[in-house]
């Protein structure tokens, strides 16, 4: 008895220490695409390129230093010469020219800093990089928007679709459907009206190289972070052993 | 020993208590031989403790809790986190050995805190010994509640929020009590530095008082051990207690082990696994404090979750006072509840080895239900449905573990303890 519900508690210990993260948001769920996270160096490059030529106007990167971009296997005049737009050194940040009050007044809302996007963009409904995955593919145009644009995952965003050009137009076909509990709930199809300047399978990779760039953006440690875990668990792997058998020998006179 | 070196301890020991505290609370501490699995966690939490103080010291070095914002319209406490994390040589290491460190002490303690209710180590002579030990309980729910507010992200903020406009509802003092907490009428700069100044000076003080009194205590009546005898009761002809061995070196030894296959699991979680799945660290603490934009659901982190569960489940309003104010009420009570342990319980024996069904049974229901406690903590509420209901139901078992125990304990069929410890 005393075993079995100790096996039990202990069972439990663990099922609650690793349980998976149940749906935290209170609205309905996203139904997000998987994103074909990087951390290939030179989708990483890329996704550097598209971040600093498209979001890096009015979206801030502040905790990003731009000699930082050498860690994704950039050389420093490689950086000068191509990514150094919105700075003078290389040392300096990825901040922007655009004000908050600017921010506010032309789009409704200061666009957010990016930085932590991947990481704050997690949820129940899947991982930030799932939901930026996502995002960025699911703008079709509505005219009824200052901007002319609208969003699948994020409806009524301020942002405009700024990859339009690469990825072409969407129309959304929406369907009023009954939920099964009462209400309404809106179900949005789209299809692309005009196609861009790349393939549908082209923007996808796209989108997923600026979506790991992103991951990568988060924290950029995380690599070495994981290289190095490896070796402590290793150390402390043969430490155990040691330590386990300098235990065994200290207690052999107790019985 | 080289005679020097005896006459250079000779010259300190007739100053000050070296070698007689060495040994009174190591080398001739005599702790009981058959410690199992359980009695790790003591030592542990001990170690979580410095980890978390010496971590500490080196985030304040670069830490600023400051609530304006920079010139990227980020609040600075918030840049100074992330500046920690990739400007600082070593400084996400120490971020999140200090993030990591938080749940881990959660956990340590929770497993310490079940060890001394399965084998009645709160009971006589150890009373004062658990009290300290509640003490340290609620000291550390202060420290890392304070501390959870400084990266000042929105979870920190809203969750403090949330948390100090509970105050507001105690009758009378509430409301002012409240603005004394916050230091403002929101949660605001003002707040901010002063759960710092509490985080890393008051609480900590406080803290390691504690744990000092808890310690000395131990020593001054004895560990209990899994059987629950006391091992002073039969001692050889020198005075040492036939079934206890030196502390140091068997158990310095021993809890080595302990520390290594600790360090082991707080490793993967650090280096693989930092954001605990997003409970260790919130996803939306990624996101800078701003006091216009409420999140949709703010969830307290996974340690308070139990409690946050009894606060939530009473919904009536009673006295003609509020029921939020019954909530705290509970909420409170089902902490200080556990003070109250060695005098609730009645029964004959003071292990679970030698408890009745009925107390067995009664202590596996009480785990299941802080578990489930615990989950639907962390849920958004369903306005009375299902979710609701259940967080009442087990809200009321919990108080009846505690409150019915005085019978429960006396009515059980015990075994009889031995005379000695089991190996």
């Amino acid at each position: 008895m005393k075993t079995r519900a100790m096996k039990f508690v202990k069972r439990l210990l663990a099922a609650a220490l690793f349980a998976p993260v149940v749906a935290m948001a209170a609205g309905a769920a996203l139904h997000l695409d998987k994103a074909p996270v990087s951390t290939d160096p030179a989708a990483l490059q890329n996704g550097a390129k598209v971040f600093v030529n498209y979001c890096l106007n009015c979206h801030a990167a502040s905790f990003v230093r731009y000699n930082r971009l050498k860690d994704i296997g950039l050389s420093e005049d490689l950086i000068k010469d191509n990514l150094l737009f919105t700075a003078d050194k290389i040392g300096e940040q990825m901040k922007i020219a655009m004000t908050r009050d600017n921010g506010k007044l032309w789009f409704g809302a200061p666009p957010p800093d990016l930085t932590l996007v991947a990481r704050a963009r997690a949820s129940g409904d899947g991982s930030g990089a799932d939901w930026l995955y996502t995002y960025l593919r699911q703008f079709y145009r509505d005219p009824s928007r200052p901007t002319g644009w609208n969003n699948k995952v994020f409806e009524n965003v301020g942002m405009p679709h700024v990859l339009w050009e690469l990825q072409g137009d969407q129309v959304a076909h929406i369907e009023e459907k009954d939920d099964g509990h009462g209400g309404m709930h809106k179900e949005v199809s789209l299809e692309l009206s005009k196609p861009g300047t790349q393939t549908a399978a082209e923007y996808d990779k796209t989108v997923a190289d600026l979506v790991s760039f992103m991951v990568w953006m988060g924290e950029p440690m995380a690599e070495s972070r994981k290289n190095i875990g490896t070796f402590v668990l290793l150390f402390l792997a043969g430490l155990f052993v040691l330590s386990y058998l300098l235990k065994k020998n200290f207690w052999k006179d107790i019985h | 020993m080289t005679t020097k070196s005896q006459a250079l301890l000779n010259w300190v020991d007739e100053r000050f208590p070296l070698t007689s505290t060495w040994k009174a609370h190591l080398s001739e501490y005599y702790a009981p031989k058959n410690f199992n699995f359980w009695y790790f966690f003591g030592s542990l939490a001990l170690m979580v403790l410095v980890i978390q103080i010496v971590t500490g010291i080196f985030l304040v070095m670069h830490y600023k809790p400051d609530a304006s914002l920079n010139a990227s319209g980020v609040p600075v406490a918030f840049a100074a986190v992330e500046y920690i994390m990739r400007d600082v040589p070593g400084g996400w290491l120490i971020r999140y050995m200090h993030s990591t460190g938080a749940s881990a002490f959660f956990v340590v303690v929770y497993l310490h805190m079940f060890r001394g209710m399965l084998y009645g180590s709160y009971r006589k002579p150890r009373e004062l010994i658990w009290l300290f030990g509640v003490g340290i309980f609620l000291a550390l729910m202060a420290e890392a509640f304070m501390g959870y507010l400084l990266p000042w992200g929105q979870m920190s903020f809203w969750g403090a929020q949330v948390i100090v406009n509970l105050f507001s509802a105690i009758p009378v003092i509430g409301p002012d009590l409240a603005l004394v907490i916050r230091g403002d009428f929101v949660v605001s700069d003002a707040t901010l530095n002063r759960f710092f100044s509490f985080h890393v000076i008051a609480v900590p003080l406080v803290l390691i008082g504690l744990v000092l009194a808890h310690i000395v205590a131990l020593h001054e009546v004895g560990s209990n051990n899994p059987d629950g005898v006391e091992i002073k009761k039969k001692k050889d002809a020198n005075g040492i207690p036939l079934d206890g061995i030196p502390f140091h070196p068997y158990y310095t030894v021993k809890d080595i082990v302990g520390v290594v296959g600790f360090l082991f699991v707080f490793s993967a979680v650090l280096f693989f696994a930092p954001e605990g799945g997003g409970y260790f660290l919130e996803y939306n603490n990624f996101l800078p404090a701003d006091p216009l934009v409420t999140p949709p659901h703010i969830a307290p982190v996974w340690y308070f979750t139990p409690f946050y569960s009894l606060l939530r489940a009473v919904t009536y309003p009673l006295f003609g006072l509020d029921a939020k104010f019954w909530g705290v009420i509970a909420m409170g009570a089902g902490v200080v509840i556990f003070a109250f342990l060695p005098w609730l319980d009645r029964s004959p024996v003071k292990s679970i080895r030698y408890k009745g069904p009925i107390f067995k049974t009664a202590l596996v229901l009480f785990v299941i239900i802080f578990f489930i406690l615990g989950y639907l903590g962390v849920q958004p509420p369903d306005n009375g449905g299902i979710k609701d209901r259940t967080t009442q139901i087990c809200s009321v078992l919990y108080f009846a573990f505690f409150l019915l125990m005085p019978f429960y304990s006396k009515m059980d069929k015990c075994k009889a303890e031995p005379e000695r410890v089991t190996s």
